[in-house]
C-alpha cells in the first residue's frame, strides 16, 4: 500500500462547492507546518463556512488533528513546531506577531479525544471559561451552567448534582459535560477532535445527536477517522492525506462523487 | 496437567524430544521464578530488621519508667547492698581476685570455663557512695532479699536515693517515722514541693520579668547613645528614666527575693532522715524528693501511678541531673517547632523552584544541569549544611540583622548566632532537593490533557497552573513535604553548629514581648540522645533515657508524618473517579 501511495503524485487540492452561505469564519492560507524537521501540514488553503459542520477526514498521521490544533493555535505548546502562512479568524490573522493567544481561545471552544472533565464539581466544570474570565456574579455563573448543560443535553441527569465531582459521572456524560464547557464561554467556534473515540456506541450516537443540535448555532469543525460519523453529522468535508487536503466539499459530493481517487478509495474503504 | 506427567513416567525418552522442557514441577524455575523468592527474602530481611529495631526501642522505651524491684543482696564478707538490678552477664575473673576466693568458688569457675557471673545494680546515693551502679558477682552472694520498708526516692541532684525512712522533720520537730504512705508525710511533703514551685515560679516569671525590664531600659539607654551622642538631651532624658525606673524595679526584686528566701528557709525546716543500707543516715529537705515510693510493698495501682507519674514528668517537665533525669518538653517543643518551620520555608520554596524547573523553563541543557546540580545537593553531607547554616545565615545574615536592627546589644549577639530561625532555614535547605524533585515528578504527572483543556478554555498558562495543576499536584507534592519533614526532623549533626544546645532553660515561645523568639537556641530530641547517651556523666543512668527518648522522637516524626497522611489522603479522594 506505502509503495503504491507514494507512486501517486500530489495534485492541488481539489474543491468542490461548499455548503453555506453566511461567509467564512475561518480562513487557512497556504498553511504549512514542521515538527522540528519533519513537514505535518503541505500548503493547506480552505474555508471554513459559517454555521456549518465541516468534518475533517483522513487515515491516521494525516494531519488533520494537527490543522484543528492550529486553529485555536494549541499547537503552540509543542516545543520546535513552526508554522508558516496565515490563518484568519473573522479576517484577524491569529498568527500575527502579538496576537493575543488567550482571548484567541476565548473566542473557541475545544473538546478532545478523551473526556477531560477538570477534578471539581460539574457546576465548577462548566463555569470554568468564566471564572477564568474573572465573573463572579452568581446569577449569570447559574444562568451559564443552565443554558450550557441544556445546549449539551445533559442538563436533565445532572441538574440535581451540580456541586457533586465530574469524576464520578459515566464516559458520554463526561464528554458532554466538556461539550459544556466548550459552549460555556459563548465560542464562535466549536472544535472537536475526535470526539467520539473513546466513547462506546450508545454514547456515540448521543453526541452525534448533540451535534446535530448544535450545528444552527455555533459552526463546528470535527476531526473523525469514523466515515460515517462524517457523513452523518457534517455538511462540509476535508479529506486530507499525509498532511496534504486532498478534497474538500460539501460532504454528499465528497462521499458519492469524489473526484479524487485516494478520496473515493479512503471513503468506500479501500485503505485507511 | 497429570496427563503430561503420566505420558512421561511411562515413556519418557520417545514421547518427549530432548530439546523441550518436561511440564512438571521439578523444580523451582517451574513453579515460580527463583527472583520472586530472592527479591521477596531480601524484603522480608528488610523488614525484619525494621520492625525489630523498633521493637527493641519501644520495648526498652516502655520499660524504662516501670519502678523495679530493690534487692538487698547480703554478700559473703558480711556487706550489703541494695539496689535495682538492671543486668546480668558473664566475665573472666581476674588471677588475683581469683586467687582470694574459697575453693569452692574456684571450682565453680573452672567448671565454667573460668567465666563467672555478675550484676550490674543500680545503688543509688551518689553523695555517700559516688557511684551510682556496682557490679556484684554472683559466687560474692550469700543471699538476696527484697524488703518492704525500702524506699526509692527520685530527687532534684544526686540522683536516687536508696535506704529506709528513719524519721522526719516538720518545722524543727522530730517524729519517727517510717513509712512513707503515712498521711503527715505526705502532707508535709506537698507542701514543701508547693512552696519550691511557688519559690522557681518568683524566680524565673516574676524576678525574671523585673530583669527583663530593667535589660530593656539599659538597651534604650544604650540605643539613644548611640542614636543621638552621650551628650544629646534624649540620651540624658533616657538615662533619668532609667535611673528613676531602676530604683523602683530593684526593690519589687528585692522584696520578691526576700519572699524566695523567706520561703527556702522553711523549706530547710522539713526533712527526711533516711538510712541507707550500710547504715548511714541521710537528711534530705523534703522539697528536694521529687518522687518517693516503697519499691518491694507497691500493689498494682501503686506501681502504675508511679509509672505514669514518671511518663507525665518526662512530658510535661524540664530537664534536671545533665538531662539524665526529668523530663524533656523543651527538646519536644524545639523539635516540633524547628520541623514546621522547616516545612513552612522549604514548601514554598521548593514548589516554586520546580514549578519554574517544570511549567516555565525552556527544557534543555541549563535546566538538566540544574536538575542534576539539585538531585546532587541531596548527597552533600549534612555537616556541610551545619557550617553552610553557620557561616552564612548566623554570621552573614544575622550578623547584618544585629548591626542593622539591634546594635544596642552589640557586642552580644542577637541573631548573629544559632538559633531556630537559622536552624529551621539550615534544614529547609537541606531537604529542598527531596521537595523539588517530588513536586517536579508530581507536575510531570499531570495528565496532559487537563492543561490542554484548561488552557482551551482561554485560561492563561498561570489559571492553569493555579487552577488545575497545582491542585492535581498537590497529593504528590505532600509527599515530598512528608519525607523532607521525616528527613529533618531526624537530623542532628547541623543543628549542632546552628542552634542546638544541651540545656536551653528559655523555650521560644514566652510572655515577654515579642513573645515568639526565633533568635534562641533551643533543645532538640536527636541532640538530647546524643548528649544523654555519650557526654553524660553516667553513661549508664543514661541509656534507658536515650530509648524513651528515641522512643518519643520516632513517635513524633510518627505523627508528623500521619497528620500529613491524612492531609494527602483528603486530597486524594477527589481525583478518585478520574479515568487517567
Amino acid at each position: 500500500m506505502n509503495t503504491d501511495v507514494q507512486s501517486l503524485t500530489f495534485t492541488d487540492t481539489i474543491y468542490h462547492v461548499k455548503r453555506g452561505g453566511q461567509g467564512a469564519v475561518l480562513e487557512i492560507n497556504n498553511l504549512d507546518l514542521w515538527y522540528e524537521a519533519a513537514q505535518a501540514l503541505y500548503n493547506v488553503t480552505m474555508q471554513i463556512e459559517k454555521g456549518m459542520v465541516t468534518a475533517m477526514i483522513g487515515p491516521s498521521g494525516c494531519g488533520k488533528s494537527t490543522l484543528l490544533r492550529c486553529i485555536n493555535r494549541m499547537n503552540d505548546l509543542i516545543d520546535g513546531l513552526r508554522i508558516k502562512g496565515e490563518v484568519r479568524l473573522n479576517g484577524e490573522d491569529i498568527y500575527t506577531r502579538g496576537a493575543d493567544v488567550i482571548a484567541l481561545r476565548k473566542r473557541m471552544g475545544m473538546v478532545f479525544q478523551k473526556p477531560n472533565p477538570f477534578p471539581m464539581s460539574i457546576f465548577e466544570n462548566v463555569i470554568y471559561p468564566l471564572r477564568v474570565d474573572g465573573v463572579t456574579d452568581k446569577t449569570v455563573l447559574e444562568e451559564t451552567v443552565e443554558r450550557a448543560l441544556k445546549g449539551s443535553a445533559l442538563w436533565n441527569e445532572v441538574k440535581d448534582r451540580l456541586q457533586e465531582s465530574a469524576l464520578g459521572m459515566s464516559g458520554g456524560q463526561q464528554q458532554r459535560l466538556c461539550i459544556a464547557r466548550a459552549i460555556a464561554g459563548d465560542p464562535e467556534v466549536l472544535l472537536m477532535d475526535e470526539p467520539c473515540s473513546a466513547l462506546d456506541p450508545i454514547a456515540t450516537a448521543k453526541i452525534e445527536d448533540l451535534i446535530n443540535e448544535l450545528a444552527g448555532q455555533y459552526t463546528i469543525v470535527i476531526v473523525t477517522h469514523n466515515m460515517q460519523q462524517a457523513a452523518r453529522v457534517s455538511n462540509n468535508t476535508a479529506f486530507m492525506y499525509l498532511g496534504r487536503l486532498i478534497e474538500y466539499g460539501d460532504t454528499e459530493t465528497i462521499f458519492q462523487m469524489p473526484k479524487s481517487l485516494r478520496t473515493q478509495d479512503y471513503v468506500t474503504g479501500r485503505f485507511g | 496437567m497429570s496427563a503430561y506427567v503420566n505420558t512421561q513416567a511411562v515413556a519418557p525418552d520417545t514421547t518427549v524430544p530432548k530439546s523441550q522442557p518436561a511440564i512438571r514441577f521439578t523444580d523451582l524455575r517451574s513453579s515460580g521464578e527463583p527472583f520472586a523468592w530472592i527479591l521477596g527474602g531480601a524484603l522480608a530481611l528488610g523488614c525484619i530488621m525494621i520492625v525489630s529495631f523498633l521493637a527493641m526501642v519501644f520495648w526498652n522505651g516502655a520499660t524504662t519508667f516501670v519502678p523495679k524491684e530493690i534487692q538487698v543482696v547480703t554478700m559473703s564478707n558480711g556487706a550489703m547492698t541494695a539496689g535495682e538490678a538492671t543486668r546480668t552477664e558473664l566475665y573472666r575473673p581476674q588471677v588475683l581476685d581469683f586467687q582470694k576466693l574459697t575453693p569452692t568458688q574456684q571450682n565453680i569457675i573452672t567448671e565454667n570455663d573460668g567465666f563467672a557471673s555478675r550484676t550490674l545494680y543500680r545503688v543509688g546515693n551518689f553523695d555517700i557512695y559516688n557511684e551510682d551502679y556496682r557490679w556484684i558477682s554472683d559466687f560474692e552472694v550469700t543471699k538476696i532479699e527484697a524488703p518492704k520498708d525500702i524506699l526509692l526516692a527520685e530527687r532534684v541532684e544526686w540522683g536516687p536515693l536508696i535506704g529506709t525512712l528513719k524519721s522526719i522533720t516538720v518545722d524543727g520537730e522530730i517524729i519517727l517515722l517510717n513509712s512513707v504512705n503515712d498521711k503527715r508525710f505526705a502532707n508535709i511533703h506537698d507542701v514543701s514541693r508547693e512552696r519550691r514551685e511557688r519559690m522557681s515560679e518568683i524566680e524565673k516569671d516574676e524576678i525574671g520579668g523585673i530583669n527583663h525590664q530593667i535589660e530593656q531600659l539599659r538597651l534604650n539607654v544604650r540605643r539613644v547613645e548611640l542614636a543621638e551622642g552621650l551628650n544629646s538631651e534624649a540620651f540624658a532624658k533616657a538615662q533619668m528614666t532609667l535611673e528613676a525606673q531602676v530604683g523602683g524595679l530593684q526593690e519589687k526584686y528585692k522584696k520578691l527575693a526576700d519572699e524566695v528566701l523567706q520561703l527556702r528557709d522553711l523549706n530547710k525546716r522539713n526533712t527526711a532522715t533516711f538510712v541507707e543500707i550500710g547504715r548511714q543516715e541521710k537528711i534530705v529537705q523534703m522539697d528536694a524528693l521529687v518522687r518517693i515510693y516503697p519499691a518491694n510493698d507497691l500493689d498494682v495501682f501503686g506501681a502504675i501511678g508511679v509509672y505514669l507519674s514518671r511518663w507525665w514528668e518526662f512530658v510535661s517537665d524540664e530537664p534536671r541531673e545533665a538531662n539524665t533525669e526529668g523530663g524533656i518538653l523543651p527538646a519536644i517543643f524545639g523539635t516540633a517547632a524547628m520541623t514546621l518551620m522547616m516545612v513552612v520555608a522549604v514548601a514554598p520554596f521548593g514548589i516554586i523552584t520546580a514549578l519554574y524547573l517544570r511549567e516555565y523553563a525552556k527544557q534543555g541543557r541549563l535546566v538538566s544541569f540544574v536538575r542534576i546540580s539539585v538531585n546532587n545537593l541531596a548527597g552533600v553531607p549534612s555537616i556541610v549544611y551545619g557550617v553552610f547554616g553557620l557561616g552564612f545565615f548566623a554570621y552573614v545574615l544575622g550578623g547584618s540583622i544585629d548591626q542593622l536592627f539591634y546594635p544596642e546589644r552589640l557586642p552580644n549577639p542577637t541573631f548573629g548566632t544559632g538559633g531556630l530561625l537559622w536552624a529551621s532555614l539550615t534544614l529547609a535547605l537541606l531537604t529542598v532537593p527531596v521537595v523539588i524533585v517530588a513536586t517536579e515528578e508530581a507536575l510531570s504527572a499531570v495528565p496532559r490533557s487537563m492543561r490542554e483543556g484548561s488552557l482551551a478554555c482561554g485560561a492563561s498558562k498561570w489559571q492553569t497552573i493555579k487552577y488545575i495543576v497545582l491542585p492535581r499536584a498537590l497529593p504528590g507534592i505532600m509527599t515530598g513535604i512528608i519525607l523532607a519533614m521525616a528527613r529533618g526532623a531526624g537530623e542532628v549533626a547541623p543543628l549542632m553548629l546552628v542552634g542546638v544546645v544541651k540545656l536551653a532553660p528559655e523555650l521560644p515561645i514566652d510572655g515577654f514581648f515579642p513573645f515568639v523568639h526565633l533568635e534562641r537556641s533551643f533543645m532538640h530530641l536527636g541532640f538530647h540522645i546524643y548528649d544523654v547517651g555519650f557526654q553524660s556523666r553516667n553513661a549508664e543512668a543514661g541509656k534507658p533515657m536515650v530509648f524513651v527518648t528515641t522512643m518519643l522522637l520516632i513517635g513524633l516524626i510518627f505523627a508528623l508524618n500521619i497528620t500529613a497522611i491524612v492531609v494527602r489522603n483528603r486530597l486524594k479522594q477527589k481525583f478518585k473517579g478520574s479515568q487517567f
